[in-house]
């Protein structure tokens, strides 16, 4: 069984359909007397909504409504919610406006629902809906984080004056003022977390379904969690009980975190659909992509770091502003706090941390989790700042890592972390050797020979995934638990559904989550079906986000075919006519000491559900076990990362020669899919530090709009990657999975940009990296080191 | 999209006729541009004339000293051909370079010119190489076809049948891609023909292609990388986007003009 166990580059079981046309996206799903939603979206980045008019509109073929906050308002359907209480460092709860589904009295950023068409057809749809007449007063918009807050801006939300949503801070500001106060050398940089879109391949859409005669609803929607969905919609929203709404999530095409939300647009279509006796069907088109998908990072930030003359790291102090948009999406406030400040001890032993946070608002897409959600912004802030401290102190960057890292564990950190296990001078050893550091001064000096700047620059990288101890994060503020349940049900011929509270967007969990049933129970990996994204099948999930199906989910699994064993031991010690104790499962077989019969796992599976072995009072029927799982601990998944690079100073154009990846993701699965997962992390990091950023106007316009200006990586950006696992097994979890889903993103912004800095020979350039960029800053001297 | 009729004649005189028969007909050829504007709802023209199916528009042909090809010859044919590759080597790079696979597999050379993007490579090309744009009605110098930012010298009811082409003695371009859209943020061709030195530069102008005449001068001095030093672009005279400022446009046009001489060898 070990070519398709635990460990083994299983081919995934999904591709066969997803390569050949065979998925079934919410798009693919058309439901009987189907009607199609379009929604009026607002062109203005602030404005007071005077009055709308749909007499048109209502007027045009093939129109059978038109909705606006104002029937949301009379239906008494909640508001949109953010999940997660911040309090500001003097106790305060953060102060956050009102988030309704369709705007009421004021649009608050450009896309923001005014209104929502509903017709037969799409095209119907989108005629009526250019006829929807919106009388706006357009108003000044606060669109940049860095002065949002400023007297005299305008303000987004009266409940949050100067645009201040919450003023949050961790760590002991004496102790981190007083090693600063001590230090030999100050290292203080200005660094910009640019803001992303995340751009998943499959765009969000809905179909919102109502049941008159069982009074129920359902909800197909792009979700990486259904359950989450239909809670906040039950309990929050509204919208029908939970017992009375199905909400199944079906193959989905990427997230990135983008499809965790609870968006205006299923909340509207689910609603609508019993308004107008119709399923109601929603997709968004690129443009709305663009517009209305929670946005990524967006942090203003000043940092400083404290050594001591012997290179050791004395002290962090960061000052950051998180951009959160016109409204607090669902997971908003936690990002740039618990999920970013956490992290900000890097690899290393630093005796203080001080960090304060300004959640802002402004006229802007809101912006929430996206791949690595708080963790790449906090790598950032710790790499650029240890490469920089090294230079400016004449140390080898490599080596005054090596000298600052953690290197006994369990590690508690000045910000709440207790890091469980990790070896980071091995990752950087591997990496080192793997990227050939050595024979860099020979590829700078051939680079320089043609006109070019060569650069290297590292990452050491950790996260914290495997989210989370539900007890932990609800001391946090978290409103929900972050467990996640199983069920393994073992039909009469041996084969097994697996229902997880996972969801697979991409991740490939139908292969991976089989790999460990396979192993566990010893029967073929086609003998297994994972189902998921369905509320009527799988019972409750929390969902795949932060890298946290596989030490979380997965987990869970292991628990159930725990109770499965135990049952078909006793089975199989009926059937084999021997004292239970004796019986042991081991490859698929059960065996005993007491006899030299054995039985295979497909017939004691039979022999449970045949049940003529033993009697009622000695043991119930069947074969089918649950277990919820919650972790003891975060999981610290680490590595080095390697960028080296070419710039031509002639045009700015940036060339990533040799990407090297060692990672420590404890115990794999497949290493196939985990090396994938390296793969599209580093291209999205790359994409980052070179490509992509959302830029607005200064009336709020957003500039990068379409893949004419917003540039996504492609495959030519990016070099062919040398990746390497070093694993330490994660103890606080039965498998020994750390997550890697989210690492590459993380590692690679700065990675880059330390390798740019490194070519230029000076700091002065942010991300992204464009070529016009690139070429400005290669016209400036390069940077005075400082000799210790 | 709006709803529009469609028509896809088989003769050129069938295009011509349908085309004089409706004043706000659109021409369809590769339809990268009008297809997606459509789609966007930013163009809504009532009636589409697909040209797909004339025969007089396709083909590729060499005769002495002249290269000719057909108004809806593909990029990817012109990158492919043997004919255009070895009449004009550099020629098959600029349609190589434009867009992806699947533009190039749809997007055509006729189209391209008709559109005349400022950012498009065709137009560079033509201007360049001297080349003449043939219609159903007439002949047109490049030099007379390109008037601005999709403006062109095409009259009502004109349709492009072919481009001809002077075979040089020497021709390149290079071209800087948006990073995004992947189409020119400068590009430059140079070439030499008849003994005369041309430089046209897409992408940077702020009135779209238009020929250096400073830097054919320095070329019609010495053909060489080294005559175009000090040959200034002003940067006043260049687009300005977040992708690029005039001064960075400026100095790419430079960059690149040096780097085509060098490649035409």
């Amino acid at each position: 069984m070990a070519d398709t166990g635990m460990g083994a580059s299983v081919k995934r079981k999904e591709d066969q359909r997803f390569i050949t046309g065979k998925g079934q996206y919410t798009d693919d799903i058309n439901r009987p007397g189907q009607t199609w939603a379009v929604f009026v979206r607002s062109p203005h980045a602030h404005a007071n909504l005077k009055g709308i008019d749909a007499s048109a509109a209502l007027a045009s073929t093939g129109c059978l409504a038109v909705y606006t906050g104002a029937d949301l308002a009379k239906d008494k359907v909640g508001n949109l919610i953010c999940g997660w209480m911040i309090h500001s460092k003097d106790g305060s709860p953060m102060k956050a406006g009102p988030h309704p589904a369709l705007a009421q009295g004021k649009v608050r950023y450009v896309g923001d629902h005014v209104a929502v068409v509903i017709a037969e057809t799409l095209a119907q749809a989108r005629d009526a809906a250019e006829k929807v007449n919106v009388d706006y007063e357009v108003l000044p918009a606060a669109v940049d984080p860095a002065t949002t807050q400023n007297p005299g801006q305008p303000q987004v939300h009266a409940e949050a004056p100067n645009n201040t949503v919450y003023q949050w801070h961790l760590g002991d500001k004496a102790k981190t003022d007083a090693a600063f106060a001590a230090a030999k050398h100050v290292t203080k940089l200005d660094l910009t977390n640019n803001r992303l879109v995340p751009n998943a391949i499959e765009p969000r859409a809905a179909i919102g379904e109502y049941d008159q005669g069982q009074e129920s609803f359902t909800l197909w929607t792009t979700s990486q969690n259904p359950h989450v969905t239909r809670l906040v919609l039950a309990a929050f929203i509204g919208l029908a009980p939970e017992h009375k709404l199905r909400v199944i999530a079906p193959d989905v095409g990427g997230g990135f975190g983008s499809k965790i939300f609870i968006y205006a647009e299923e909340t509207v279509c689910l609603w609508a659909s019993r308004k107008v006796g119709r399923p109601v069907k929603w997709v968004a088109d690129r443009t709305e992509s663009f517009l209305s998908d929670a946005h990524g990072r967006d942090h203003v930030t000043t940092a400083e770091l404290a050594v001591d003359g012997d290179g050791k790291i004395l002290a962090l102090r960061v000052k950051t502003k998180a951009n959160l948009g016109g409204y607090l999406s669902t997971f908003a406030s936690s990002v740039p706090t618990y999920l970013y400040a956490p992290l900000l001890s890097g690899q290393y032993d630093i005796g203080a941390i001080y960090c304060e946070v300004d959640g802002v608002y402004t006229n802007t897409t809101p912006v929430d989790a996206y791949r690595g959600a708080g963790r790449p912004e906090a790598t950032f802030v710790v790499e650029r700042l240890v490469e920089v401290a090294a230079r400016e102190t004449g140390r080898d960057p490599a080596e005054f890592r090596r000298q600052n890292f953690i290197k006994s564990f369990p590690h508690a950190t000045p910000v709440i972390m207790t890091y469980d296990a990790g070896d980071y001078a091995a990752c950087l050893d591997k990496a080192l050797e793997l990227a050939d550091v050595k024979g860099l001064a020979a590829r700078k000096a051939a680079s320089a020979k043609n006109g070019k700047k060569r650069g290297l620059g590292y990452s050491a990288y950790i996260e914290a995934c495997g989210i989370a101890p539900s007890q932990a994060v609800g001391s946090l503020g978290a409103g929900v638990g972050l467990w996640e349940s199983a069920e393994v049900r073992v039909n009469p011929t041996g084969s097994v559904e697996v229902l997880t509270g996972s969801h697979s967007h991409g991740q490939g969990h139908e292969t991976t989550f089989a790999q460990l049933v396979s192993q566990r129970l010893g029967i073929p990996i086609e003998q297994i079906t994972v189902v998921h994204g369905d509320t009527d099948k799988v019972q409750f999930g929390m969902g795949t986000y932060g890298s946290r199906s596989g030490a979380v989910g997965m987990s869970a699994i292991y628990h159930a075919i725990d109770k499965v064993i135990v049952k078909a031991k006793k089975v199989a010690g009926f059937v084999l006519e021997v004292p239970e104790p004796t019986v042991d499962f081991k490859d698929g077989i059960f065996s005993s000491t007491a006899t030299n019969k054995t039985l295979t796992f497909p017939e004691v599976a039979l022999q449970a559900y045949i049940a003529h072995k033993f009697s009622g009072q000695q043991l119930e029927p069947g074969l089918k076990e649950g277990a919820f799982f919650d972790p003891t601990n975060f999981t610290f998944p680490s590595g080095v990362h390697i960028c080296e690079l070419e710039i031509d100073p002639e045009t700015g154009a940036t060339t990533i020669d040799k990407w090297t990846a060692v990672d420590d993701f404890g115990t794999l699965v497949n290493p196939m899919i985990v090396e994938g997962q390296v793969h599209g992390g580093i291209a999205q990091g790359v994409g980052q530090a070179l490509l992509e950023g959302a830029v607005y106007d200064k009336e709020g316009q957003l500039l990068t709009a379409s893949y004419m200006d917003y540039c996504m990586p492609r495959a030519a950006d990016l070099p062919s990657y040398q990746v390497a696992m070093l694993g330490t097994p994660c103890p606080s979890n039965p498998l020994g999975i750390k997550g890697c889903g989210e690492a590459g993103a993380i590692a690679a912004p700065a990675a880059v940009m330390n390798a740019i800095t490194d070519a230029l020979g000076h700091e002065q350039i942010a991300m992204p990296a464009t070529p016009l960029a690139v070429w400005r800053a290669a016209q400036k001297a390069p940077a005075k080191m400082a000799a210790e | 999209m709006y709803a529009f009729d469609y028509h896809r004649p088989s003769s050129l005189a069938d295009a011509a006729k349908l085309l004089a028969g409706n004043s706000e007909a659109k021409l369809l050829a590769g339809g990268h541009t009008l297809i997606p504007t459509m789609k966007q709802r930013l163009a809504n023209p009532p009636v589409l004339v697909d040209l797909g199916r004339v025969p007089e528009l396709r083909g590729i042909q060499k005769s002495g000293s002249t290269l000719t090809i057909g108004a809806m010859t593909t990029h990817d044919e012109v990158a492919k051909s043997a004919d255009v590759r070895s009449a004009i080597p550099g020629l098959c790079d600029v349609a190589a370079a434009i867009g992806d696979p699947h533009v190039r597999n749809r997007g055509t050379i006729g189209g391209s010119i008709a559109n005349n993007d400022p950012a498009a490579d065709y137009p560079a090309a033509l201007l360049a190489l001297g080349a003449t744009i043939g219609t159903n009605k007439r002949e047109i110098k490049a030099d007379d076809f390109f008037k601005g930012l999709f403006s062109t010298a095409l009259g009502d009811g004109e349709i492009i049948t072919r481009i001809s082409f002077p075979v040089p003695a020497k021709f390149a371009y290079m071209k800087f891609a948006n990073p995004a859209s992947r189409y020119a943020l400068v590009g430059v061709a140079v070439a030499q023909t008849g003994g005369a030195a041309r430089v046209a530069v897409t992408g940077a102008g702020s009135n779209g292609v238009f020929r250096h005449k400073a830097m054919e001068t320095a070329l019609g001095k010495g053909w060489s990388a080294q005559s175009l030093a000090g040959v200034a672009t002003p940067a006043s005279d260049m687009m300005s986007d977040m992708h690029g400022d005039g001064a960075y446009r400026a100095h790419l046009v430079g960059v690149l003009a040096r780097r085509a001489v060098a490649k035409a060898g």
